[in-house]
């Protein structure tokens, strides 16, 4: 059975370290539905957070394989129940002024920010988990989405435990 | 400190690691190294063609145990190392391949013989290295023969922009201490694992082990002998398990697969435990086999993580070190009742028999499996064969028997036509000191692959014999065009050019020998194996010889 999964990677920031992972993906055939990375509080060391989908055993193979490269130092599985992951999305939507009031009145109740506002169009800002993002598109989209663009999940696991070596 | 070429660092980095030999081929990218050569210790070995350059460090390394070592310029030199790299990726042999870059600032701008080698190799290295840094030499140096040779071996690419080859560099060359925080191979098996593995194996009435190249590489051929013959349990390899056990041994069964022996692929099919140590379950190798679902129960042991549940679901797990592991193993109490299963299975090898008798017209030339069996008689015990890619790999692969400590090579993995020559050549750089009998065997098709190399083995008299099978077809694809599309669907597979090989053998002052049948092969065989230096015995198959 399928199922989406994310996965949290401590990796040595060495060059080519990114397309080595996303190389590793490709040529063995896996999807990414998203890929974040970012810097740490050690300047050696990167996070990388992607979401694949697939059967529980690509995803063993998936965990093994990326164990196997050399620069990735650990990877763990971002349960649910165990972890916090957000997603941020900007929307650009159509607007006039009779639906803008309406428009910032579902962002208020997602708690989302309007951080541009044109004559013919607002850009709203949203973090959250997934179900919350597909909420609010859903609430939206009716108006007339122009575009959007996600930034892909990023996560941490709940508790004092750290990704560490 | 005074201050060092990091050129002749390098060179100082790779006496540090007890090199002996680099094969390589020169250019611009590297010429600031082939200046240190001059005066450096490691002997250079001028190869005819980068692609061979990987299959040498691969026979090297095979033979002598160690890290193999060869070396490129940038761009088109480099790019020729790729196949040879994919080829020891693909069947675990440590191997280093050095090449040059262009410099630093050039990088990207597709400056003249420049190609992204880390790029272009990432899928079949283990590791690989940019170097920004000439501080950071020893410490990559050091890392990539640890990554090279440690767990599952593997090729390690190192990529040396011309310029940091130039720079004066002040480093301590000791840089004994490996830290690399992502490696940490596994050597010791899962205790809980091994218990479960222990109750199986005693419990089960049909077991079979099945062999792969991780006993050769973890050097647990005794061990496998001993765990063997304690628990009674018959041993069938893969390709590249060739010479983890003693052919000759009662408990000896063949090789598994699609070109394995018939009886072999039966008695894995009859099984109800297989206990693989390091094997890779390759569709090569279980194609046969049709009982796997069903009722067999699988143990793997293999030290890379990523192998297990890959190709197969293994019931019991065991990620470690063949040889730790057999010694493990070894202390438990394993031994269970398999008197009947070995009479089967005797019986089994009684009903699906080696045949060796061909027809007309194929029986009126050299009849390569009687030629192999004959071979076998003639070959010290420490001889190395070195197979090719074809029918000449098979044939060799099953009726040359590996006993005692004959080695076989081959590219298993990968497939690779042109590995023999070169891969031989390299295993005789590694006993240059105290030859030994080493054999090439290859078709009409790979020798014309590989044949720039006989350059290098007339230039240093390497002490090898050419087995040349020559049917001007090529014979393996042949034979799959037969089966795939009948008897009048061969295509593009015609060498249809009689090369005077006794002539070509002369114009590099190799000792040549031209033989029709095996009576003449055997009269031959033993003097070419007496001559000192190299030889090649051209031995006429028929075309439609096509039967392994």
């Amino acid at each position: 059975m399928e199922k989406k999964t994310c996965l949290s990677l401590l990796v040595e920031n060495n060059f080519g370290v990114l397309s080595r992972i996303s190389g590793l993906f490709a040529r063995r055939g896996y999807n990414i539905d998203s890929l974040t990375v970012g810097t740490t509080e050690d300047a050696k060391f990167s996070r990388i957070t992607i979401t694949v989908t697939g059967d529980e055993q690509i995803l063993i193979q998936i965990k093994k394989q990326l164990n196997k490269l050399i620069d990735v130092i650990t990877v763990i599985e971002l349960k649910p129940e165990e972890s916090i992951t957000r997603e941020l999305v900007f929307i650009k939507v159509k607007t006039d002024d009779i639906t803008r009031s309406q428009i910032v009145e579902i962002a208020n109740m997602f708690r989302a920010n309007i951080v541009d506002v044109a004559r013919e169009s607002l850009v709203i800002e949203i973090t959250g988990t997934r179900h919350k993002i597909e909420g609010f598109f859903n609430m939206i989209e009716p108006y007339g989405i122009l575009e959007f663009v996600r930034s892909g999940d990023t996560g941490l696991q709940r508790g004092a435990h750290v990704l560490s070596f | 400190m005074i201050p060092l070429l990091a050129s002749k660092l390098i060179l100082k980095c790779l006496e540090r690691e007890n090199v002996e030999y680099v094969f390589g081929y020169p250019g611009g990218a590297v010429l600031p190294l082939y200046e240190a050569f001059r005066t450096s210790p490691i002997k250079h070995i001028l190869v005819r063609n980068e692609q061979a350059g990987p299959h040498y460090a691969s026979g090297y390394a095979r033979e002598s145990g160690r890290v193999g070592v060869c070396l490129a310029t940038s761009g088109p030199g480099a790019t020729n190392l790729v196949t040879g790299i994919a080829t020891a990726y693909l069947d675990s042999i440590p191997i280093v391949a050095i090449t040059g870059q262009v410099d630093r600032a050039l990088i990207g701008t597709d400056a003249f013989q420049e190609a992204d080698i880390t790029g272009a190799t990432a899928p079949f290295t283990k590791h690989s290295y940019l170097v920004k840094n000439a501080a950071d030499i020893p410490r990559i140096f050091r890392e990539a023969f640890h990554i090279a040779s440690t767990g599952r071996p593997g090729p390690v690419l190192i990529d040396i922009p011309r310029d940091v080859q130039l720079e004066n560099v002040k480093t301590p060359l000791t840089w004994d201490k490996v830290e690399i925080l992502g490696y940490n191979p596994t050597y010791t098996g899962h205790s809980g694992q091994i218990k479960r593995a222990v109750k199986k194996i005693k419990e089960a009435n049909h077991p079979v082990i099945y062999a792969g190249g991780g006993v050769i590489l973890g050097h647990a051929e005794k061990e496998l002998l001993a765990f063997v013959e304690k628990n009674n349990i018959p041993v069938i390899t893969s390709l590249m398990g060739i010479g983890s056990f003693p052919e000759d041994h009662p408990l000896y069964c063949g090789i598994v697969g699609s070109h394995g022996f018939e009886y072999s692929n039966v008695v894995m099919n009859a099984s109800d435990l297989i206990i693989n140590i390091g094997a890779r379950m390759s569709n090569r190798a279980t194609s046969n086999l049709t009982n796997f679902e069903n009722n067999i129960e699988f143990v793997h042991i293999d030290i890379d993580p990523a192998e297990i549940g890959k190709n197969m679901e293994a019931n019991i797990p065991i990620v470690g070190d063949a040889k730790t592991i057999l010694i493990g193993l070894l202390e438990k109490d394993t031994v269970g009742e398999h008197t009947q299963w070995l009479s089967d299975i005797e019986l089994m090898k009684v009903k699906y028999p080696l045949v060796y008798d061909a027809d007309p017209p194929c029986s009126e030339l050299i009849n390569p499996k009687v030629l192999f069996r004959a071979l076998s008689g003639m070959t010290s015990d420490n001889a190395t064969m070195v197979a090719d890619v074809g029918l000449n790999q098979i044939w060799s692969a099953l009726y040359y028997r590996i006993i005692k400590d004959r080695k076989f090579f081959t590219s298993g993995g990968l497939g690779t036509m042109g590995y023999s020559i070169p891969a031989a050549s390299g295993a005789c750089f590694a006993t240059l000191d105290n030859p030994k009998e080493i054999f090439v065997v290859c078709g009409d098709g790979s020798f014309q692959m590989g044949m720039g190399e006989l350059g290098v083995i007339a230039e240093y008299q390497l002490n090898v014999n050419i087995i040349l099978i020559t049917n001007t077809k090529l014979g393996m694809v042949r034979q799959l065009q037969f089966d795939n599309y009948g008897k009048d669907h061969y295509s593009g597979t015609d060498l249809n050019f009689e090369i005077d090989f006794m002539k070509l053998a002369e114009a590099y002052g190799i000792k040549g020998f031209k033989v029709d049948n095996n009576a003449d092969f055997e009269k031959v065989m033993p003097e070419a194996i007496k001559h000192k230096g190299p030889t090649l015995i051209q031995c006429q198959v028929h075309p439609d010889f096509i039967r392994i």
